[in-house]
């Protein structure tokens, strides 16, 4: 049988006694199960590492009290489906409930200058997250998304302490009723995944961005910056931007213009 | 791994019997649960027999291709499972698909396996819903989680309801 390589064999038990199974029933299945063997190795190649995803975003157009990539996401993703534990307090739940993005609201002491942003996973080249997680369920994609394998999150919380941009959350609770489309549970780190199904389905925008640019704001904007075409990569010329943190070379997938 | 050691071949032979047995406890010679798609359909994804022996080597192995490697239309998903595995109540909603007596359960219970899957992974397909912009919701989340083409079929029903109702709508 074959397995992808970066998973670790834990499942000894069962190939024991599965191979053994088919050592007693090779007659009669022998061809079936060598076809499904084949079928289940034949790689199509999956995502390659000739683009890398990001993000551009411009605070001066980020509204201040707009909360509409906040709210898309979080139905993008399954998020509001989760219903507070019985009895907990305001304080806790904001506190605890997961946050792929959240605005943050920065103000000059000096002259009181408002900027707002929206914050999220940064999806670094070199995340510290994927430096510190025990299992390997911290990972980057080929294509340069930054993500959590809930299948091996051990929901130890390193990768929280890590993350020099808070972008991480924690699921606290039992979860009941999610989507078909966003499993979610009890004791793993999950963040923003740059609706990675939206990718992978061919898609070329994230919920924020169109929720942003439904509403008139067009602060997001989210593409391919090793294509020297993108509208991603074109902007970038166009425009200084930063990263959050550049002093801590972590060359981050989304930057901001006007900070 | 050693099959040669008696144990061994004694665990293969009895597991095996118990497989014969738990296919023989359910409706005729078939887990599968009345009011679900699969009821209604000739063959899983792979060989009946293939399924039962190897389903979770497969879901773990393309669990992997897809979470990884971002591949979508895999040949085992777990979305796809409960599509053509949960037995419908009658009443457009779902029996949850590891309910003691339905599908993921009987088997597992049996061989004394409990399921994590099922604390992330919905126990149901997306409810049969009357509205125009539920059942899109459906279709993109049939689209999303990577059913694969033996489950086209599924995808061409869904979608001559929607054009039967946006016809309705439009009306
Ligand atoms: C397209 C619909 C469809 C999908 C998707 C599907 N199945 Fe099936 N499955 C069936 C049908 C139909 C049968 C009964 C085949 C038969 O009668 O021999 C079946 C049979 C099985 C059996 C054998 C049951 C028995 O009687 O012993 C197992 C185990 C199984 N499926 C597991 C799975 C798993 C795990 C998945 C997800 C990877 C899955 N199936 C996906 C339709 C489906
Ligand atoms: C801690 C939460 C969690 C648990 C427990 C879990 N999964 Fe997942 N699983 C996920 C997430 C999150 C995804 C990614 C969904 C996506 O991107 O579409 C996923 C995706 C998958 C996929 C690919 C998508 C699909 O539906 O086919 C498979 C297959 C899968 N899981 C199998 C399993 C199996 C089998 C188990 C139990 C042994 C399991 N998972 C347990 C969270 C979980
Ligand atoms: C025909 C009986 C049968 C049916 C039906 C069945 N299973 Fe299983 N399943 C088994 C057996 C037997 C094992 C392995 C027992 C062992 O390894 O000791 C198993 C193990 C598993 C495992 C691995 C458990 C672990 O701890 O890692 C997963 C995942 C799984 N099944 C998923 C499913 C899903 C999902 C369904 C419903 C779509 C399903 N199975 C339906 C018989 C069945």
């Amino acid at each position: 049988m074959k397995h992808c390589k970066e998973q670790p064999e834990d499942l000894k038990r069962r190939e024991f006694i599965g191979k053994t199974v088919l050592a007693a029933g090779a007659a009669t299945v022998a061809p079936g199960v060598l076809l499904a063997v084949a079928n289940a190795g034949s790689d199509s190649e999956g995502v390659n590492d000739g683009v890398r995803w990001g993000m551009l975003v411009d605070s001066n157009k980020c509204v201040d009290g707009c909360t509409k990539c906040v709210e898309a996401c979080e139905s993008e993703n399954g998020i509001d489906r989760m219903q507070r534990p019985p009895g907990q307090d305001d304080a806790m739940w904001d506190a605890q409930r997961p946050q792929w993005i959240r605005k943050v609201k920065l103000r000059d002491k000096q002259t009181g200058e408002i900027t707002n942003l929206p914050m999220m996973c940064q999806h670094c080249e070199f995340p510290p997250c994927v430096d510190v997680c025990p299992t390997g369920a911290s990972f980057k994609r080929a294509d340069g998304i930054v993500m959590v394998d809930r299948h091996t999150c051990i929901g130890c919380r390193y990768c929280m302490m890590a993350c020099p941009y808070k972008a991480r959350s924690f699921i606290h609770q039992n979860v009941d009723n999610q989507s078909i489309r966003t499993p979610r549970g009890k004791g793993c780190v999950e963040s923003c995944n740059l609706c990675v199904h939206r990718i992978d389905a061919g898609g070329s925008t994230t919920a924020c961005q169109d929720a942003c640019s439904k509403d008139g704001h067009q602060a997001i904007l989210f593409g391919d910056l090793k294509d020297p075409d993108s509208d991603l990569s074109k902007a970038l010329r166009a425009q200084s931007s930063r990263q959050i943190r550049a002093d801590l070379e972590l060359n981050t997938g989304v930057r901001y213009t006007s900070v | 791994m050693h099959s040669s050691t008696g144990i061994v071949r004694v665990a293969g032979v009895l597991l095996a019997g118990a497989l014969t047995l738990i296919g023989g406890l359910a409706s005729g010679d078939s887990a599968v649960t009345p009011g679900s798609r699969a009821a209604g359909m000739d063959a899983c994804v792979a060989p009946t027999d293939v399924m039962r022996r190897n389903h979770m080597e497969f879901l773990k192995h393309d669990r992997d291709r897809t979470v990884r490697k971002g591949v979508r239309d895999i040949e085992y998903s777990l979305a796809a499972c409960i599509g053509c595995h949960a037995a419908e109540k009658g009443n457009g909603d779902y029996h949850p698909v590891n309910d003691e007596g339905q599908f993921c359960s009987g088997c597992h219970e049996y061989v004394a396996v409990s399921l994590t899957c099922f604390q992330c992974h919905s126990k149901k397909p997306e409810q049969k819903m009357s509205t125009l912009g539920a059942l899109q919701g459906e279709l993109d989340g049939d689209r999303f989680s990577g059913l694969q083409p033996g489950a086209a079929a599924i995808i061409d029903e869904q979608l001559q309801r929607l054009h039967a109702i946006s016809r309705e709508v439009s009306r």
